[in-house]
């Protein structure tokens, strides 16, 4: 067993876990934030994508104990408070979810590829949201609330 | 603010907790429960002789071993069939956990409790299973003409065997009319296996209060009313002691309609027998192997057809796989056989099926269910037929279109529901006229040549459906105005990202004249309403969303009857507006909804401030009568049920523009526009929603997605590694347009359309990889590899070139 | 689908990590990115007993320009290589065929030596890497070597790295000449089901070609003489493609023959 302790939204987090436990279930199941779903476990659908160090990784394919220390953003980190962020006001207003079990993957990508992309082209937002899988809304709604995102983002300002 | 909401993109009031990780799926409840993991068999077709545990007992963690011989009376016999049919002659179904033979890869034999999955699993892991093997069934032509069985009591492996004709006016049998045709054209079509892949699994946690004698379950299912029925029966709990929600659900599109799954039934058992939370979670292998897939089919055509192209007879014969088990009857070749006909008039019509077991995962509906094979096979045979006439395709589908003064249409044939198929509405000719505008169908002649010119190959294609929805037998809804002014509606079907709550609100909002903030919508719990049938076949806003704007109306009566009293006015000059009921033209004249709902439930006790109003020394009124007036009940709210005559039938037309490589033969949808008419839209936004969906699925289903078995019936893509569901970057942009014929079937005029999208793709993409390559499309899906070894053996034998007209 | 149990190291030291490696023989693995052991565990197709995890060793993830090419350490991850400046002025061709790799997210986690070491001849960098005939530098109990590409790969995620020992970087040479990577994918994103990375350089041409063998396969193309069509055509020659569930042997030969010739153009007109 090895004592974990992540910075997880900003709080450090601590659990003692196996050194097999997934990050996806360590997130999940031993710190109890369900937000950050499981889709595959193999890595490529992309739902259990959060942000390790601000950048995208799939939680699925990452021990726990191999990230401790790391500051770890899940969607539940994303909206400052009560008020949801852009990319998830996007979502909400350009109909990008259906089901929702995907979403918080697309979120957390978005919000990175954002930081990085504030201006996207339509082609660079396609490509930024490639690697998650969505079965519900045939992706459309999707890039278009990347694009929404980008704009509540220049309009509000940093 | 208006109240009007019916038919306004109202943004979905499900996404502020789910964008911001607040749903509650199915592994998100029970953290402290146990977990469950199955030993499942790695062959396809198998006699069970030994299962040792001694392995596995030691490891730490470990609660608890079931295999069937553990199971009780109840639990140990055969899983429901769910729908049963007189052609289904041939009926089986699996058991929760495999008896003595194992029948697909992936069925479960030995049940693993243990504290968390990560242990149940390292003890399957030690659990040796021992097998006598038998010869694996797989292929649906090996099924029928091959000496191996998949129940040994199933003679040719056919569960089921149907036939049905519509004759001829005239009277004459439909090959007869094919022989005497002017023209005649018989050709094979295939369709290989998908499946519906929601990205969110199956799951059940279930609790036992044994202080209550009463059972708390969760599952990821479409139907949370029959999983109570059916948990309550195999355990032989009184119903009212079974509770089932249905949380949030990632994704259903008809794999968690059929139920009990072996898992609704185990985890419950097991969670009674120890006394603890029990929890499953299917994960993706699982998911693969172990719930159902669809579409396989293999089609022998035969049409008949006069110089115009009008369709004389058509002759099908379909050969269906339905994998292991038919836990859901035969619904999916029932739907194929009959939609098939689409928005045509068929002068005759024979359709045969056999329904085959192989030994692969059972068949169930998946999303259009039966439809996107029924529309490939009829939809070739238009195009073939246009090719044979040298017609434009367009041309030929309106020759044989109903026309819309030929409503209500009487198919002659008995649809899914067992109700005859008779179309309430539509309109073909003008959804085609609106599809070849959007698409640019006249002048894609030119822009194929231009881009021949530089070396290009595009080619267009274009399908055209008709969706059965709204089946019954029935839903029905719960409305309850509370002394707030709050509405609190509940139906029991449950939702699966449709948006239900939205499109509910809406409805009730419009109906009671109240702001949709003050409406929630609860679906799928049966402590709140405790029958239903279940979400699918498009059919929740049909049912329930009729049903509840009927129980709204027995609400806005009873409301308008008490404030009638109240202001001493005739009900009949009584409206509601934004929760205000009002004197029609005079809103000074007005009492609050919220004070007609403390006024609906006479009072003994105060317990606030408003419902002093309602105490038995406040309240005024006739000493004669009683408070609760005859025929009434207390509280404002009312109940109400939907219950169609039959189904009301959406149609839609889709096209498309694809371009293939020459050199390396890849295919890519330049666009896609699709025309849709389901009625009357509830609300816009989402309908484009499912539409997006349905067709990203279409395209999965066309270009990309099949279940690779090999010979011993081993799925060799179980992973969506190799399942190769689309990404963004392989769906297109998707150009929408709308019809809106209402159906004179309900009182919202709403026809269902979830399914929609998905329906006409793979004839669409067939069709115009066919005019790109003008080379025979008979096969979906169609990948690179297999449109280079159709370029190859086109060149070499010209057999699989197109038909010429022979005249 | 949870990984199986395992004896987890986290050496802090290269020395420590090679240490570990020793002691756990056959049973020890390392843990880098993760993105293709986890996966394999996930599904309980690998179990290593022993995870020797070097993401906590100091020095490991330097991109570093050398003479006549760059050196990328074993945690450098593909998207750091993918940005470095210093690896991209030293080839070009490795960020190009970065982006082929997976989709972003994974490419933040797994690392480019990692993808070398696993040794799936369907993946890019390995390919990359015989192309330009660099070399995987690795230490064991008895020191250092540098393994050169054409003797790394042996097989399919087989390669001759023996037991005990580290990959510590690769090497990429700037080659001189233009380079190019082509390659067809089911998905964007998925293994290619054939791929080419070309040379082109003053008397000199060669691809090497992904899924079509068991590692990656090396064509030197100089015969054709800038007739990239006859060069396809040799390349066709010496290839072995194989069947799967997504595309034929001979779909497979005529791609590669097809991209081939494409990647070749390319890197000659680079």
């Amino acid at each position: 067993m090895h004592d974990v302790t992540l910075i997880v939204n900003g709080v450090p987090r601590h659990a003692r876990v196996p050194a097999r436990r997934l990050l996806s279930d360590f997130l999940r199941h031993d710190l109890g934030l369900t937000g950050t779903h499981v889709g595959c476990e193999h890595g490529v659908c992309g739902a259990c994508t959060v942000l390790l160090d601000g950048q995208p990784v799939r939680a699925c394919l990452t021990f726990a104990v191999s990230v401790a220390g790391h500051e770890v953003t899940t969607v539940e980190g994303l909206a400052d408070g009560e008020r949801l962020s852009p990319v998830q006001r996007a979502f909400a207003e350009c109909h990008g979810l259906q089901c929702g079990f995907c979403t918080p993957g697309f979120l957390t990508t978005v919000t990175a590829f954002l930081r990085e992309n504030p201006a996207p082209a339509d082609d660079e937002a396609i490509e930024a949201v490639a690697g998650n899988l969505c079965r519900c809304t045939g992706y459309q709604n999707i890039v278009k609330s990347v694009h929404r995102a980008a704009e509540l983002m220049a309009e509000e300002g940093p | 603010m208006t109240t009007k909401l019916f038919g306004e993109p109202v943004r979905r009031r499900e996404d502020a907790r789910l964008v911001a990780g607040n749903g509650r799926y199915l592994d998100d409840l029970g953290a402290g429960a146990l977990a469950v993991a199955f030993v499942r068999s790695p062959h396809a077709h198998a006699r069970i002789t030994g299962i040792d545990v001694d392995d596995a007992i030691d490891v730490e963690g470990l609660v608890a071993i079931y295999t069937w011989e553990d199971l009780p009376e109840g639990v140990r016999e055969p899983l429901p069939l769910l729908i049963p049919h007189p052609a289904l002659t041939h009926g089986r179904t699996a058991y929760c956990l495999a008896k003595d033979v194992v029948r697909h890869v992936g069925e479960p034999i030995v049940m693993v409790v243990a504290t968390d999955r990560y242990i149940a699993e390292d003890v399957c892991e030690r659990i040796e299973v021992s097998y006598e093997f038998l010869k694996p069934v797989v292929g649906l032509e090996n099924a029928v003409e091959g000496p191996n069985l998949v129940h040994d009591d199933v003679p040719g492996n056919i569960g089921a065997h149907l036939v049905q004709e519509v004759a001829h006016r005239d009277g004459r049998a439909t090959r007869d009319v094919i022989a005497a045709a002017p023209h005649t054209l018989e050709f094979r079509l295939d369709i290989e296996r998908s499946a519906c892949m929601p990205m969110e699994g199956k799951g059940v946690y279930a609790r036992w209060d044994a202080d209550d004698r009463s059972l708390r379950v969760y599952s990821s299912t479409q139907t949370s009313t029959s999983v109570r029925m059916a948990i309550a029966a195999k355990l032989g709990l009184p119903l009212p002691k079974v509770e089932v929600i249905a949380p949030d659900v990632g994704g259903g599109f008809g794999v968690k309609i059929v139920h009990p799954w072996p898992e609704e039934i185990l985890v419950p058992w097991a969670a009674r027998l120890l006394d603890r939370e029990v929890k499953w979670t299917e994960d993706r292998r699982e998911h693969f192997v172990s719930s159902a897939h669809e579409r396989a089919q293999v089609q022998h055509v035969r049409v008949g057809f006069d110089d115009e192209g009008r369709v004389l007879g058509l002759d099908v014969e379909i050969l269906h796989d339905h994998g292991a088990y038919t836990p859901y009857g035969i619904i999916v070749p029932i739907i194929t056989s009959t939609q098939l006909l689409g928005p045509y008039k068929i002068g005759s019509y024979r359709v045969e099926f056999f329904s085959v077991y192989t030994n692969t995962v059972q068949v169930t509906p998946y999303r259009g269910a039966g439809r996107p094979q029924g529309v490939f096979c009829m939809e070739r045979t238009m195009d073939k037929i246009a090719q044979y006439l040298g017609k434009d395709r367009t041309d030929v589908r309106a020759v044989n279109f109903i026309q819309p003064d030929e409503f209500p249409y009487d198919q002659q044939m008995i649809f899914q529901d067992g109700r005859p198929l008779i179309y309430d509405s539509g309109d073909y000719p003008e959804s085609l006229r609106k599809l070849k505008e959007l698409i640019g169908w006249d002048d894609f002649p030119r822009l194929q040549e231009e881009a021949a010119q530089q070396g290009r190959k595009l080619g267009i294609g274009v399908g055209c459906y008709v969706e059965g929805t709204g089946v019954g037998p029935y839903e029905g809804g719960h409305v309850q105005v509370t002394s707030d002014g709050r509405v609190h509606v509940s139906t029991g079907l449950t939702s699966q990202g449709q948006g239900h709550e939205t499109v509910f609100a809406q409805i009730a909002a419009t109906e009671l004249g109240v702001p949709i903030e003050k409406v929630s919508v609860v679906t799928g719990d049966t402590r709140r309403f405790g029958y239903a049938v279940g979400t699918f076949a498009s059919r929740a806003a049909v049912m329930s969303g009729n049903a509840i704007a009927l129980a709204c109306r027995k609400v806005k009566e009873k409301a308008l009857q008490i404030a009638a009293d109240a202001l001493e006015a005739d009900p009949a000059d009584l409206e509601i507006t934004d929760g205000m009921v009002h004197v029609v033209g005079a809103p000074s004249a007005s009492i609050p909804l919220a004070t007609v709902a403390v006024l609906s439930n006479p009072l003994r006790y105060a317990f606030d401030e408003e419902a002093k109003r309602a105490t038995q020394f406040a309240t005024g009124g006739s000493m004669e009568k009683p408070p609760v007036a005859e025929g009434q009940e207390p509280g404002l709210e009312g109940k109400d049920y939907y219950s169609p005559v039959r189904s009301t039938f959406a149609s839609g037309m889709h096209a498309a523009i694809v371009e293939t490589d020459p050199d390396t033969a890849e295919i890519k949808i330049l666009r896609y526009a699709v025309v849709h008419d389901c009625g009357k839209m509830i609300n816009p936004m989402l309908v484009e929603g499912q539409i997006h969906g349905g067709v990203a699925q279409g395209v999965g289903g066309a270009l990309y997605e099949k279940m690779a078995y090999d010979e011993y019936g081993q799925l060799l893509n179980a992973s969506f590694m190799d399942f190769l569901m689309p990404y963004v970057t392989e769906i297109p942009k998707i150009e929408t347009d709308h019809l809106e014929t209402p159906s004179p079937l309900n009182p919202l005029g709403i026809k269902g359309a979830g399914e929609a999208g998905v329906i006409p793709v793979s004839a669409v993409v067939a069709g115009a990889v066919e005019d790109a390559e003008k080379i025979v499309i008979d096969r979906m899906p169609i990948s690179p590899s297999d449109l280079y070894a159709l370029r190859d053996s086109s060149r070499t034998s010209g057999a699989v070139s197109l038909l010429r007209n022979t005249q | 689908m949870k990984p199986p149990s395992f004896v987890y190291h986290a050496p802090a030291t290269v020395a420590e990590a090679v240490e570990a490696l020793t002691a756990a023989g056959a049973d020890g693995k390392v843990l880098a990115g993760g993105q293709s052991l986890i996966p394999l565990m996930n599904m309980r197709l690998a179990a290593p007993g022993r995870l020797v995890d070097i993401n906590h060793v100091a020095g490991l993830g330097e991109i570093t320009a050398e003479a006549g090419g760059v050196r990328v350490g074993a945690l450098a991850r593909h998207a750091e290589v993918e940005a470095s400046e210093t690896a991209f002025a030293a080839q070009p061709l490795v960020r190009r065929a970065l982006r082929l790799v997976a989709h972003p997210a994974v490419r933040n986690r797994g690392t480019t030596v990692g993808s070398i070491v696993h040794a799936d001849p369907a993946a890019e960098m390995p390919a990359v890497l015989a192309l330009l005939g660099g070399s995987v530098r690795v230490r064991g109990a008895d020191g250092e070597r540098d393994i050169p590409a054409a003797e790394f790969f042996t097989g399919p995620m087989e390669s001759s790295l023996r037991t005990g020992e580290l990959a510590l970087s690769v090497f990429f040479p700037a080659a001189e000449g233009g380079t190019a990577i082509v390659e067809v994918a089911r998905r964007h994103g998925d293994y290619a089901m054939a791929g080419v990375a070309a040379l082109v350089a003053p008397g000199h041409a060669r691809v090497a070609c992904l899924s079509v063998g068991p590692v990656p396969v090396v064509v030197d193309v100089t015969e054709a003489g800038g007739d990239w069509a006859r060069a396809a055509r040799l390349v066709q020659e010496q290839i072995e493609p194989e069947a799967d569930i997504h595309a034929t042997a001979d779909y497979r030969r005529h791609l590669t023959g097809v991209l081939a010739a494409r990647a070749l153009k390319e890197a000659a007109d680079a």
